[in-house]
Parts: C-alpha cells; sequence; structure tokens
C-alpha cells in the first residue's frame, strides 16, 4: 500500500536530517530534495494510474468504526500533485536564497514536517487526525514565517500564531459537536450517520467549521493575519503558505466536509458565494493601494481565494470545476509570483516597487517569468488564469447568478489594473539601478522557469481529451457528494 | 444544560481576552483558557450520569462506563495545547527583546 508514504517519506526526512546535519546544511539539502522527489513521482504515478477509483488503508489494521482511516481518490491524488510541485520548486529555489540568509539545516527539516502535515490533512479521512495533522503543518508554519528573525517577521509570526490557536480551537470544538451527534469521528461514518440525527447539529457543526477553515483559508472577515505572515515569511516560504497551505488547509477540508460529508446544505453554498464575492472585491481594492511588492501579492492571494470560494458556492458541476481548476493555477502562478519577489528582494535588497527599475536588464528571467506570472493571474488568454476565471464566470451565469458573474469581472479587471503597476513601476521602472547585490543562481532561474511553463502547459487542462483524464474525475468525486461514503465504506469492506 | 451553558461562558471569556487584552503574556493566557473550554466541553460530551471510570476490571461493565474515547482526545489536544502555547511564550519572548515591550499597540511595525 503506498497511502501511508506519503507521511512517511517526508516525516521520516524531517527526523534525518536532524541526526545526521552537522553544521552545514549539504546533507540537508540532499535528503530534502530526494524526500521532495519521491512525493513528486509517487503523486503524479498514483494521480495517472488511479482516474476514478478509491483506495483507502486502515492504520495499523484497525477496522474502520475504531481505527484510523486514509483514503485517496482522484481529489485527494489531485491536491497532492499540487502540494508536490510546489514544495519541489520551493525546495530548489530555497537552496540559493536560504544559504543567503544563513547555512542552516532547521529550515529543511520545518519545511519538510510542512509537507508531512499538509500531506497527513490531505490524504486523511478521519476527523481527529486532520486536527493533529492540521497543528503540525501550522507549527512549522509559525517557526517558517519566524525564520528570517527580523522584528517584524516575529510580529507576524505571532499574529499568525494567535489566530491559527483561535481557528484550531473552534475546529475542536466543531469536531467535539459532531462525535457527540454522531458517535463516530470517521468521515464516511459522520456522512453516513448524519442525515439521523437533528438537523440543527448541521448549523452548529457547520458554522464552526465555517469559522474555523475560514480562518485558515484567509476568506474575508477572517483574512487580518493573511498579509502580515505571507509577506513577512522567506519568499520560498511564502509562496508554500500562499500556493498551497491556504488551499490545503482551508479550501480542501470545507470541499470535503460540506460536499462529501454534510451533502453540501443549501445554506452553506449561499455563505461561501457571499463570503466568495466579498474576498474578491475588498481583498484586490486592498491590493491595489499596496507598495510592497510582497504584501501586494499577499493580499491578491485573499481575492483569488475568493474566486474558488464563488465556484464551491455555485455548486453546480462546472462550477466546482472552476474552482478546482482555478485552485490549482493559483497555486502555481502565485507561487511564480513570490519567487519573483524574493529574487528581486535578493538582488536590489528592496521590496518597494517605487525603488525598482530597469530589471529587465538586470534579473531577465525573473522579469520574463513575472511577465508571465501577471498575465496569467490577470486572466489574459492563453494563459492558464483566463480558463478556470472563464469556467467560473460561464458557471455563475448558467446558474441564474449575473450579480456574482459581475462582481468576479470586476474584480479581474482590477487584478489586471494592480498587475499592470507591478510591471509598470516595477519591473519598468524608471529608477536607474546599475548593479544587483547579489547574482541569481541557476537553481532559483530554474525553479521560475518551470512554473512559467506550467502556466501555459495546465492550460491544456481544459482541452477536451486532457479533460477527462485530469480534472472530470475529480469534479466527479466532489459532485456525487455522498456517493463518498459507499467508496470509502464499500472498499473496507471488500479488504 | 448549566454546565454546557456555563462551559460557553468560559470559551467566551478566552475569546474577550484574545480580542480585548493589549498584554502580550495576557493574550498568550486567554488562548489556553480558551482550549480548557473545549477541551471541557468534549469531556463534558462523554460523561454520563452516575457512571463510573473506563477501566476494564473485574466486575465492572461496560455499559456502566463514561465515554472513555473524548479523554484520549483530550490527552492529545493538552499536548498539542502544551506546544502552541511553548511556540507563543518563545515569540513573546523574541518581541520583547526586539521592541522592548510587550504592549502591542507598541508593536506595530507592519501596516495595512
Amino acid at each position: 500500500m503506498i497511502l501511508p508514504y506519503y507521511i512517511i517519506i517526508p516525516l521520516l526526512a524531517a527526523f534525518l536530517i536532524s541526526l545526521i546535519a552537522g553544521k552545514k546544511d549539504n546533507w540537508a539539502v540532499i535528503l530534502s530534495v530526494i524526500a521532495v522527489s519521491a512525493l513528486l513521482i509517487l503523486s503524479l504515478f498514483s494521480f495517472i494510474s488511479m482516474k476514478e477509483e478509491t483506495i483507502t488503508y486502515s492504520m495499523s489494521a484497525w477496522s474502520i468504526p475504531y481505527g484510523i482511516v486514509l483514503v485517496q481518490d482522484a481529489l485527494t491524488s489531485f491536491i497532492l500533485v499540487m502540494v508536490s510541485i510546489i514544495s519541489f520548486t520551493s525546495l530548489i529555489f530555497s537552496i540559493q536564497y536560504i544559504r543567503h540568509l544563513s547555512m542552516d539545516w532547521k529550515y529543511y527539516s520545518l519545511f519538510m514536517l510542512l509537507v508531512t502535515g499538509m500531506n497527513g490533512v490531505i490524504i486523511t479521512g478521519d476527523f481527529f487526525n486532520l486536527y493533529v495533522f492540521m497543528e503540525i503543518a501550522l507549527f512549522s508554519a509559525f517557526a517558517l514565517v519566524a525564520y528570517g528573525s527580523k522584528a517584524e517577521e516575529f510580529e507576524a509570526a505571532f499574529k499568525y500564531a494567535v489566530m491559527g490557536s483561535v481557528s484550531s480551537f473552534l475546529i475542536l470544538a466543531g469536531i467535539a459537536v459532531t462525535y457527540s451527534a454522531t458517535s463516530t469521528l470517521t468521515m464516511a461514518k459522520v456522512a453516513e450517520v448524519l442525515p439521523a440525527v437533528d438537523k440543527k447539529v448541521i448549523f452548529w457543526i457547520g458554522g464552526l467549521f465555517i469559522a474555523g477553515f475560514g480562518l485558515k483559508a484567509a476568506a474575508m472577515p477572517f483574512h487580518a493575519w493573511l498579509p502580515d505572515a505571507h509577506s513577512s515569511a522567506p519568499a520560498p516560504i511564502s509562496s508554500m503558505l500562499s500556493g498551497v497551505l491556504i488551499k490545503a488547509l482551508g479550501i480542501y477540508v470545507m470541499l470535503r466536509i460540506f460536499y462529501n460529508v454534510f451533502n453540501a446544505p443549501e445554506v452553506f453554498m449561499k455563505i461561501f458565494l457571499v463570503l466568495g464575492t466579498i474576498s474578491i472585491i475588498v481583498g484586490v481594492f486592498l491590493a491595489i493601494g499596496q507598495w510592497d511588492m510582497k504584501r501586494l501579492l499577499a493580499y491578491h492571494s485573499i481575492s483569488q481565494i475568493g474566486y474558488i470560494l464563488l465556484g464551491m458556492g455555485i455548486a453546480t458541476p462546472l462550477g466546482i470545476l472552476g474552482a478546482i481548476f482555478h485552485l490549482f493555477n493559483h497555486a502555481i502562478f502565485k507561487s511564480l509570483l513570490f519567487y519573483n519577489a524574493g529574487s528581486v528582494e535578493m538582488a536590489l535588497g528592496t521590496r518597494d516597487l517605487r525603488k525598482m527599475g530597469n530589471l529587465m536588464k538586470l534579473l531577465p528571467t525573473t522579469s520574463q517569468t513575472s511577465l508571465i506570472a501577471s498575465l496569467s493571474i490577470s486572466g489574459i488568454p492563453p494563459f492558464n488564469g483566463f480558463f478556470s476565471k472563464l469556467i467560473i464566470i460561464i458557471a455563475a451565469l448558467q446558474a441564474g447568478l449575473p450579480w456574482y458573474a459581475v462582481f468576479a469581472i470586476i474584480g479581474s479587471l482590477l487584478t489586471l489594473a494592480s498587475f499592470m503597476k507591478v510591471q509598470r513601476y516595477g519591473f519598468k521602472g524608471e529608477t536607474v539601478i546599475d548593479s544587483s547585490e547579489n547574482k541569481i543562481g541557476w537553481r532559483m532561474n530554474s525553479a521560475m522557469i518551470t512554473l512559467a511553463v506550467l502556466c501555459i502547459l495546465t492550460s491544456l487542462m481544459v482541452v477536451p481529451g486532457i479533460k477527462e483524464v485530469t480534472l472530470d474525475p475529480v469534479v466527479k468525486v466532489i459532485a456525487d457528494k455522498t456517493e463518498y461514503i459507499q467508496l470509502v465504506l464499500g472498499g473496507m469492506n471488500g479488504n | 444544560m448549566i454546565v454546557y451553558l456555563l462551559c460557553f461562558v468560559l470559551l467566551l471569556v478566552g475569546l474577550y481576552g484574545v480580542l480585548t487584552k493589549r498584554d502580550l503574556i495576557k493574550i498568550i493566557l486567554s488562548i489556553g483558557i480558551l482550549g480548557y473550554a473545549v477541551n471541557l466541553l468534549l469531556i463534558l460530551f462523554a460523561y454520563r450520569k452516575g457512571s463510573i471510570y473506563p477501566i476494564l476490571a473485574k466486575g465492572k461493565e461496560v455499559s456502566q462506563m463514561v465515554d472513555p474515547l473524548p479523554q484520549a482526545l483530550v490527552l492529545t489536544s493538552i499536548v498539542i495545547e502544551l506546544g502552541t502555547t511553548a511556540m507563543l511564550v518563545a515569540l513573546a519572548i523574541k518581541l520583547f527583546e526586539k521592541y522592548e515591550t510587550f504592549d502591542i499597540t507598541q508593536i506595530r511595525r507592519l501596516k495595512g
């Protein structure tokens, strides 16, 4: 069974790094690159080979009502592929970027723990196990945000830690209510029992989970920690946090719980619609006024999460398709933009857009890839962001929600405006800079080029023929709602 | 019913502390109170009136025992809470080294 290896590989790497790494970071780099490439190969292989089947694994062979079960279906593999791609490129980018800060193995150990936590959250089929893995991911995220040891970074990490703890307790309270209503913690079992219990219980659980996971996903009323934490962290960590952490811990879990366990109740879909629309509009308005490049990108994360929530709230298969496609695309172009910001910061020592200039000559790779990423996030064809936003807007129109579509289009136009600001003042700015402080090495460049190529390649996922094998099985898992029960419990009885 | 209400009040006390206090240490303590309230909630859900501790010995029947699973969950969650508190205190110490104050109104170099 390959399921437990998604957790074992990074966890083992984290501990081995702390055991065998000496003062230098050579062994840490080698071990973590091996672990992350193994995960990438494993997740790609299982995504291609699995198609529509669901496989389960009982930990320590305890069967379902007693033990913890790991579940892998198309949605799980899709998110695992996304996490693996971003963590691989982040790690390659980190090697030079982190050496420039310090020669330290602790970074790689924490990085592997972050990957462990995310993979655990994605693959588990048990509520309390999800909580435990979520805490592993959050702890390493707090430590990594504070990694640079500057005053601002401690401030952001403290804010993030307080918000993270409050949201975790809300989620734990939600899990407690779930357990008291259904007497089980396995998601599939909860879904099976839930229709029989009092309808009001769903509102209690759903309310606590929306508040808890909404804080993790940084949807609009819960967003205050995100711009500080994501802009203060080192660039590869910003890209991990903005690119995958808020999606693995926030969006993915909400998709799983509200669709597969709660059977998509109407009232929560309305809440997603409203939260999503507010996030799109307010996030982009806050972003457009920023001059700090990473802060601008962090506010855009809130706005783009809004699109994903909007797609989730529409709840038709087309809306869900748009949501998961945008989830994947956002991970790619937002990570790329944070790499660009990191390499500019390393070369010029500033993140202020007004102090940048003639970067086309100094950093050709960074500027070219940032142009691709900017076009992609603003939704210009033929890049991937265009297709996912188009699908979400069409889905909103088809579902008879024209006003939400209008807000989505306004958000997209304002995104374009704010990225024209980045290009105009930042990369083509008038400040003349003769030489850069640091050279950008081939590892950082290759990480950026890989993601820039993926920005174009992933738009092929909507082409008929490729769509059937990549996105459709994922949509089927979500749109089938509580089919999940049969898939998980039926698979268990077969073993 | 009244115990659940009191437990909810404890949760609100913790939330109030997190939202209104200006001292870093008081915020950390409020998070601790919030955690206790949630743990207490789990234990309350497991409780049944007049039942005994869940240890299977001679002469004890399973039907008379309280639910042991939430107690196991609470143990795990207490350990996680310890980690959270240690992390927060470490960050507070570092913040004190940088800003020489615990007052959050003076710790605001990040804006927007």
